[in-house]
């Protein structure tokens, strides 16, 4: 059985940070087979993460997280955006945990705002902080400002993100088709693209 | 079975007064609270090293070598010695002196410390910790054992003819315990040597004392110092006692809530939960305590905290008044379906007649090979 853990720092309840955690969590899920799917939702241990920083140790819930998060094939981690990067909350999470037990993990990285402009937390927060863990970061990482939950952009990197999560993670249901391959110049000349597609797309927006 | 307390020498304001005692008030009051651990019948004292405010504990040899001239039959001890940052040259000189300034109530544990800036201050580095506290006890344990020492090492500059001195007392090095938290290395060492292991304990979940000690027992065993239960163990422990539990825990709570370690952090109930610590009666004291064998099995030493987080020296004194009440209840549960194999911590006496008596270690230097003189022989004239 492979074990995937979802990591979610969102505070609201409902919250859009577990709403794309959610999505992600669907479409990972159905990239693979056999697994098995640990949430692990910061909000509801905010104290003993508070706790652990002063005394050095997790309470029984939180030790429970941690060891799911060390043990897991996969995991996908998703924080808000607050003041330009990832949560406290969702920092601190990570602070706590013990050295290694992210080394040579997959992970999806994700993160939620209120604005477009913020896209690049991943890149200049997240991916730093689990290159540090010596995890193996998915390429794609997947953010989502709040119009994103209203397009169907979103749908296609979730996507993306997830079947490559599932590639890293070992055990793909449909090794061709969980990453759809950009088509390549040799592909088009070899097997044009159909207009009345093209057409089609075009209108898609 | 031993029973002591051990001091971190912490200089804390009182949360209940707002007062802060001075570092001479803080002294003087380590040296009381010694007298008074000797008066209730306990078996060690021990205090902490520290480099840094807001610690008193700087020097301990010379906190030790105090204490030891004003008691009669208290062991002194170290929670911890820094292993790491401390000259081991100094460590052999400095603890064979006090050994036989007491004449032999003394031992020592030792530790890396959590102080971080303590290391560049000693010229080392806090990531090479384990390595530190594995090669300097190394040398600690020649400089004991073998009269001259020729050593080289990647730490310290090499040794090429060294005695240290004096030589240990009646020829025997002090008994050491080894301290760490989540180390499985200083475990491994204390089991190689067939010293002693020491888990604070206090202010973490049972189950990692138990991880450590267990290691550490299946490895003594396997280095052929003895079986699994034959492992010299120590453990910390915490409580604040009053007659009526509701009276500690009324009493203890703004401590506790304010103390460096965990203040401000989960609460009281939660802690004492997760934790050693007991507040409580002294009944309630008793019983947790009796409980720790459950996790670690038959142990030798049993240290308490009771000077801490800014309790006042009044009270650190009443708490020894109640831990001398249960003290023979301790002894008696302690002893308690205790398997005959089950060692005694090892003391200066027993070390002595395990090596078959005492000797005279004193090494006697040669006469100089230019003059056929002796420095001490010598005559100075102006």
């Amino acid at each position: 059985m492979t074990s995937l853990v979802v990591v979610s720092a969102g505070l609201s309840n409902p919250s859009s940070t577990k709403l794309l955690a959610d999505r992600l969590t669907a479409a990972t899920v159905e990239a693979l087979e056999d697994v098995e799917v640990v949430h692990v939702e910061l909000r509801d241990l905010a104290h003993q993460l508070t706790d652990h920083l002063l005394t050095g140790f997790a309470a029984p819930e939180l030790a429970a997280a941690q060891r799911a998060v060390a043990e897991a094939d996969g995991i996908v981690v998703v924080t808000p955006v607050f003041s330009a990067s990832y949560s406290g909350l969702f920092k601190t999470f990570f602070d706590v945990l013990e050295q290694g037990a992210l080394d040579g993990t997959p992970v999806l990285l994700a993160a939620t705002g209120g604005t477009p402009r913020h896209s690049l937390v991943i890149e200049h927060a997240l991916r730093p902080l689990f290159a540090y863990l010596h995890a193996i970061v998915v390429p794609t990482g997947v953010y989502a400002a709040t119009d994103d939950f209203a397009g169907t952009d979103l749908d296609a990197r979730v996507s993306r993100a997830a079947g490559e999560l599932a590639i890293l993670m070992g055990k793909v249901s449909r090794v061709d088709s969980a990453v759809s391959k950009r088509r390549t110049v040799e592909d088009e000349l070899a097997a044009p693209t159909p207009f009345e597609e093209l057409l089609r797309r075009a209108s898609q927006g | 079975m031993q029973f002591g307390i051990f001091t971190v020498g912490d200089v804390t304001t009182d949360p209940t007064t707002g007062r802060t005692p001075t570092e001479h008030e803080r002294i003087k009051a380590t040296v009381e609270i010694a007298k008074k651990a000797e008066d209730i019948g306990l078996d060690v004292f021990a205090t902490g090293e520290h480099h840094n405010p807001p610690f008193i504990a700087s020097n301990p040899t010379a906190t030790l070598a105090y204490i030891g001239a004003k008691t009669e039959n208290i062991i002194l001890s170290t929670a911890t010695t820094l292993i790491t940052t401390t000259d081991p040259v100094l460590i052999a000189e400095d603890y064979a002196k006090i050994q036989h300034l007491t004449d032999g109530r003394v031992d020592l544990m030792m530790g890396r410390g959590n102080t971080g800036p303590v290391y560049p201050w000693f010229g080392k580095d806090i990531r090479q910790g384990i390595n530190l506290a594995i090669e300097n006890y190394a040398l600690l344990r020649r400089l004991w054992t073998e009269d001259v020492v020729n050593w080289e090492g990647k730490f310290r500059t090499p040794l090429q003819g060294y005695t240290s001195t004096p030589r240990p007392l009646d020829g025997v090095a002090p008994f050491v315990w080894h301290g760490s938290i989540r180390s499985p290395e200083i475990a491994e060492q204390a089991a190689y040597y067939g010293d002693g292991f020491f888990h604070n304990h206090i202010f973490w979940p049972a189950g990692h004392t138990q991880q450590m000690v267990d290691l550490y027992r299946r490895r003594f065993e396997h280095y052929g110092h003895g079986t699994y239960e034959e492992a010299f163990v120590g453990l910390g422990g915490q409580f604040f006692m009053r007659k009526s539990s509701q009276d500690a825990v009324n009493e203890f709570r703004p401590y506790f809530d304010n103390a460096p370690v965990y203040g401000h952090g989960p609460s009281l109930e939660d802690f004492t939960e997760a934790t050693p610590l007991t507040v409580g009666s002294p009944q309630q004291v008793l019983e947790r305590t009796l409980g720790f064998r459950d996790y670690v099995g038959h142990y030798q030493r049993q240290l308490f905290l009771v000077d801490h987080a800014g309790l006042p020296l009044k009270t650190v004194l009443e708490q020894l008044d109640l831990l001398g009440e249960i003290l023979p209840e301790l002894r008696k549960g302690m002893a308690e379906g205790r398997p005959a194999n089950v060692p005694d911590a090892p003391t200066h006496a027993s070390l002595v007649a395990a090596a078959g008596g005492a000797k005279d270690s004193t090494v006697y230097a040669e006469a100089d090979s230019a003059t056929g003189h002796r420095a001490e022989d010598v005559e100075v004239t102006a």
